[in-house]
């Protein structure tokens, strides 16, 4: 059933190299996908799969390396290329035409025609034949709007299979499927490696990587760690593969965040059956005077959710927030920053910094933004502050007039702590503060937290890096499928405890 | 019209058999503002019936509005094109002044009518291709590359001639001089040229891989770029449609008022991009109907013809047809926000 | 000296001072002022007349476009201004009446006023395109226009509204201080409030704004009453400089050469930084090229198809995929155009978030 080593690979890559702006996305790293074979593809948030993903499908163009399908040296620089070359793939986000009919969109660039034009009924029944294999019976001529994303998302598996591809890759696929629907998938993707069909698998779901794969790819900050086949590799060794450990320098963090927290007064901020439908299951949480609250899940749990409507940044449908024990209601983000709570987002280059400002006008923006425009704060008081940060974060280069964009994503997320930190808040909630950002600027950051806190100020802190969430938080709220499973004291619990608190879901153990 | 607005789909159709609204609406639920645009139409005919006591709905006051708003239906096609992959042309009343001018000149210039409408066709398709390229290219706004396309034609137009030139070409003439009667009906060569130019453009954006392009573009140009589609030239070949279109617009009004005039069609892309507004074209792209587009024009030929029956105020029309458009764009805007909220 | 090179401002300017140049030696009378009862006269001086209104509309067009967005509806509201004001002195039976011009002008501003606040909530509550929102005031504007004055072009003849459009003040030209009050009013709000770098903000990164708690609704709705303000304003001018509300000629095309003022002064349409200074070079450099053209013997009529051409090339200029030709001269060229570049840069951070 593996796909033996000896077969020639259809796909090589060698040495692949990718740069953006300030950050080594891709770091010299080889992969090889064989026909007949389900390749998992796996790694933390910024690992560099996704990327792995565009490079091999003409999207993003390589600093170096070289990529080979079948024996032969390809450079794809449209999607089109590699489509040619018979790779097919399904993005994470559904890439199809929503405005299009069902059919349509599986078909679309391959319709029949006859004559001149477009035979729309045989198109049609084409596209019908494709979906039923997938299991599906949909009207083909319905608008694909009108259908539930996860539908969607088997729209898009069924055009892939229109392209008889010898590669197919499917970038977390099953996100948003249900059980019923992963298994009539993997249904097809083995009846696709029997016919010798190369697939190259993403996933965040464990079981589903171990339940599917021959063979696992693990890639951590855009370097290899390894190619194992499934067998060779248990679950433990795969998640300490994924997370990686941490350099000496961040212990001393630790014994400094595992102070005892007096819970017997009124929380900071408590929320009570926070949620929103289809978004996230009502989920209480508190945080008290110079707690640090972590909150841990994988990708798609709902971390970020949870906080986006404590914070007003989404509408909650449901559930109440207080502020030190009175009832507020918080539906911009505005009304939060009011009541001392800033939110700095996962998303630091769309949702955090203001690109074309500077680093003096970012840090200020927030302060401003709560005085309102009239007052604006005098020349003087600004620099003071913006200096005041940048010598206490370590923002550099320390020159408050460069632009922000221009930054390392470190600097730019110093440069956010600032803001919130000029905003003295009581409650910080970081989502993801130190992803893709080096070890120098990831021990600044923590350490800057540990210190706030042990001075009262109470910290939510979001991070796919477990052992950094136990090492900054005395409590860990953990979520999966997007609802609270429960809380661990980060004290009594080591990193394998949560890990398996998490690929368990807390079966049996749920608080 | 009544019962299948209120027959709204939930959110996901309930399980068995769906019924025949809810199919047709999963299918067709697009074309509800096309749908209200011929039900505009059809109440605009009613209204001036009874408001003209009876002297409104008869053969001759429908024929004329293909021949009087002949141009503005060969406009409005070429401008479906590019709002549907989500762009717009703000050049197509200069361009179609500057053709009219151009043909104008080169048939008083004695150059035989073979060669005249064909250099008007090429001049419309050549400013159009200079947006495109603009847009496709070099990343300027469809709004901002098109403005320059205006502000080109209305110069060029004036180039040719400050002044109107008069067009006694008979070819040119005959277009539309000659009336074609079928009873009552009647019909000139520029009105079927008109609706020949919506049957092709219908063809082209149902019935080939071109036109289906176009609408995927409009969908979302970055799946279609995944899906190996060919964005670039498409996008391109839109503008020159456009371009295209306002050239042999250009013809159109050129015979019509027998002479090329150079301040011809100024506000005239504003109109065009009402009537496919009020067709049901989507400004944001993707979704709407060419032959929605000629349902806009009718409804805005029928309202001017309304208010010259009724002697009233021609700054009615400008205010009609801003709320219609006004009206049309909030419509559109609950209609993508519901098909946002279903996801 | 490269500081100096560097400067936003600096090739507006030497193409300003080029023109200028050019016009100079071609015609010496050009540069020539001269003095009469205390007044200025000269070409430059009427330059600096004639260009007030497109000076108004094109401040106010740039602070909507530095919220990413544009008023197309300028125009219209320039003859509705126009209209409303000479209507109220027509019909008051003194039009020679300071306090009846006043009341006109107070009322005909604040009209204009009440259409950039329908523009804005079109905008900013409604959620519509601001190319399409203000579309629609730019087609049913001048209908309403057109209502007010019945159909008719309304000429009336009172000194004190001619006064804005042909008076002096000072020694210069009423409608160029006009123009001059609106400029240090707006330079003092920027530089005293923190108006301006909320309103950069807001255009460069909507949503990371409204997460850092900036008002971003309540001050792109400013931005277009503003707007309104400004271009009521300009009507008046123009409707006092031809002594006439002309609903269908009034501002004409003036959206497009605002838009050209805004971008040849540099603020990008994209949103974001703007530049007042550079604005009112802009508007200085359209209006000088406009006169030198009429100069050179070209019709008016056919001024277009340099601008047609400016702005091109300015677009051109500024357009991602010529930057990075020039960048990639000095460097090595890495992505595949422009899409890919930009998609790149965007997804640098969240290369894997799903």
């Amino acid at each position: 059933m593996n796909a033996d080593t000896d077969v020639p690979p259809i796909v090589e890559m060698r040495g692949i190299t990718i740069r953006f702006p300030g950050v080594l996305a891709l770091d010299n790293v080889d992969f090889t996908l064989r026909p007949g074979e389900i390749h998992s593809l796996m790694g933390e948030n910024g690992a560099g799969k996704s990327t792995l993903i565009k490079a091999l499908t003409g999207v993003y163009a390589i600093d170096s390396g070289s990529i080979a399908v079948a024996g032969k040296r390809q450079t794809f620089s449209t999607a089109a290329d590699a489509q040619d070359a018979g790779i097919s793939t399904v993005y994470q986000e559904v890439n199809l035409c929503a405005n299009l009919s069902v059919g349509e969109n599986v078909m679309l660039g391959h319709e029949k025609r006859r004559g001149t034009g477009i035979d729309w009924k045989t198109t049609h029944s084409e596209a019908a034949r494709h979906l039923a294999s997938l299991g599906l019976t949909l009207d083909t001529r319905s608008i694909l709007a009108s259908h539930s994303i996860a539908i969607q998302q088997l729209v898009a598996i069924s055009r892939a299979m229109v392209l008889d591809a010898k590669v197919l890759i499917l970038d977390e696929p099953t996100s948003s499927l249900d059980r019923g629907e992963v298994e009539q998938l993997f249904g097809i993707m083995r009846d696709l490696r029997d016919k010798g069909v190369a697939i190259l698998f993403v996933s965040h779901f464990l079981d589903q990587v171990y339940e599917i794969s021959d063979r696992i790819t693990v890639l951590r900050n855009g370097a290899l760690v390894g190619e194992h086949p499934i067998a060779e590799l248990p679950r433990d060794a795969l998640v300490t593969k994924m997370i990686g450990r941490e350099l000496e320098d961040l212990a001393s963090i630790a014994s400094s965040s595992h102070r005892e927290i007096d819970r017997s007064g009124t929380p900071v901020v408590r929320a009570t059956g926070l949620g929103k439908r289809g978004v996230l299951e009502p989920a209480d949480l508190e945080v008290f005077e110079g707690e640090v609250v972590g909150i841990a899940g994988l990708l798609g749990s709902g971390r970020t959710e949870l906080v986006r409507l404590l914070y007003g940044a989404d509408r909650a449908d449901e559930g109440t927030v207080e502020v030190h024990g009175e009832h507020v209601r918080l539906h911009q983000p505005r009304h939060a920053i009011e009541h001392r709570i800033s939110l700095s987002s996962e998303n630091r280059r769309e949702e955090g910094v203001v690109a074309d400002l500077t680093v003096a006008e970012n840090i200020v923006l927030g302060m401003q933004a709560r005085q309102g425009w009239l007052r604006k704060i005098p020349k003087k008081d600004q620099d003071a502050v913006v200096q005041e940060y940048i010598d206490a974060l370590g923002v550099r280069p320390a020159n408050p007039n460069a632009l922000v964009g221009n930054l390392s994503g470190g600097n730019q997320q110093k440069v956010l702590l600032a803001r919130w930190l000029a905003t003295a808040p009581e409650l910080l909630v970081l989502d993801e503060p130190t992803r893709g950002i080096d070890v120098g600027a990831k021990a600044d950051i923590q350490r800057k937290v540990a210190e706030l806190s042990a001075q009262g100020l109470s910290v939510i802190f979001i991070s796919s890096e477990l052992e950094e969430v136990l090492r900054m938080a005395q409590r860990v709220v953990v979520l999966r499928d997007r609802k609270k499973i429960g809380e661990l004291e980060a004290a009594t619990t080591d990193l394998d405890g949560l890990i398996d608190y998490i690929a368990n879901a807390g079966e049996g153990s749920a608080a | 019209m009544a019962a299948m607005t209120t027959a709204r789909p939930t959110s996901r159709p309930s399980e068995g058999r769906p019924s025949v609204v809810q199919t047709f609406l999963s299918r067709h639920g697009g074309m509800m503002p096309t749908f209200a645009a011929v039900a505009i139409l059809v109440l605009l005919f009613i209204g001036g019936e009874i408001f003209l006591r009876g002297d409104f709905i008869k053969p001759l006051t429908i024929s004329n509005l293909l021949i009087n708003y002949a141009y503005l239906l060969v406009l409005a096609v070429g401008m479906t094109f590019v709002i549907l992959t989500g762009g717009i042309d703000l050049s197509v009343g200069s361009v179609m002044a500057f053709t009219g001018m151009l043909g104008a000149k080169l048939l008083a210039d004695g150059s035989p009518v073979w060669i005249a409408v064909p250099a008007m066709l090429l001049g419309g398709a050549v400013i159009g291709l200079f947006i495109g390229i603009l847009v496709q290219y070099f990343g300027v706004q469809p709004f901002i590359a098109s403005l320059a396309g205006l502000f080109l034609g209305r110069g060029l137009a004036f180039i040719v001639s400050l002044n109107s030139i008069k067009v006694e070409e008979p070819a040119v003439v005959w277009l539309q001089s000659t009336r074609m009667k079928l009873g009552d009906w009647v019909i000139t060569p520029t009105g079927i040229i008109a609706l020949v130019t919506v049957a092709i453009a219908a063809f082209v954006l149902h019935l080939t891989r071109f036109g289906r392009t176009i609408y995927a573009i409009g969908g979302s140009e970055q799946s279609a770029r995944l899906m190996g589609l060919k964005v670039g030239r498409t996008k391109v070949a839109a503008y020159v449609i456009s371009g295209t279109c306002a050239g042999l617009a250009g013809l159109l009004l050129t015979a019509y008022s027998n002479a090329g005039y150079p301040r011809n069609g100024i506000g005239t892309e504003l109109d065009a991009i009402a009537a496919v507004v009020i067709g049901g074209t989507l400004l944001t792209g993707g979704r709407g109907y060419v032959l929605g587009s000629m349902i806009g024009v009718f409804v805005y030929g029928t309202i001017k013809t309304i208010i010259n029956f009724m002697g009233a105020e021609q700054a009615w029309m400008q205010i009609i047809v801003g709320s219609l458009l006004l009206l049309f764009i909030v419509v559109q805007r609950a209609i993508v926000a519901r098909a946002e909220g279903r996801r | 000296m490269t500081a100096v090179y560097k400067h936003r401002l600096f090739w507006p300017i030497v193409s300003l001072v080029t023109l200028i140049a050019i016009n100079a030696i071609a015609r010496p009378q050009f540069i020539k002022i001269t003095m009469r009862d205390g007044e200025l006269y000269g070409p430059l001086i009427s330059i600096l007349r004639e260009s007030a209104p497109l000076m108004l509309v094109a401040l106010g067009m740039t602070i909507v476009i530095a919220t990413r967005g544009i008023d197309l509806s300028v125009g219209a509201t320039m003859a509705v201004s126009g209209a409303v004001a000479l209507t109220i002195i027509d019909g008051s039976g003194d039009p020679g009446n300071l306090g009846t011009v006043l009341v006109a002008c107070i009322v005909a501003v604040l009209v204009s006023l009440v259409l950039g606040a329908w523009n804005g909530f079109l905008v900013s509550v409604v959620g519509i395109q601001p190319i399409i929102a203000t579309l629609v005031l730019m087609l049913a504007g001048r209908g309403v226009a057109l209502l007010i004055t019945g159909g008719f072009i309304t000429t009336v003849n009172s000194e004190p509204f001619a006064f804005i459009a042909s008076g002096y003040l000072l020694a210069l030209p009423f409608a160029f201080l006009i123009g001059v009050v609106a400029i240090v009013a707006m330079s003092l709000v920027e530089r005293r409030t923190a108006l301006g770098v909320l309103t950069e903000a807001v255009g460069i990164n909507p949503e990371a704004s409204r997460l850092a708690g900036v008002r971003s609704r309540s001050i792109i709705w400013g931005a277009y009453m503003v707007s309104g303000v400004l271009a009521g304003v300009a009507g008046l001018i123009y409707a006092s400089n031809i002594r006439a509300a002309d609903a269908n000629a009034a501002g004409v095309f003036i959206e497009l050469y605002a838009i050209l003022a805004v971008v040849l002064g540099g603020t990008s349409l994209n949103g974001g930084k703007f530049s007042i200074a550079g604005t009112v070079v802009g508007v200085l450099i359209i209006q000088t090229l406009e006169s030198s053209i009429l100069f050179l013997g070209v019709s008016s009529a056919q001024s277009p198809v340099f601008f047609g051409f400016v702005v091109a090339l300015v677009v051109v200029v500024q357009s991602p995929r010529m930057r990075e030709g020039l960048a990639s001269l000095s460097g090595r060229l890495r992505s595949r155009g422009a899409d890919a570049r930009n998609d790149a840069a965007r997804n640098d951070d969240k290369v894997e978030v799903a």
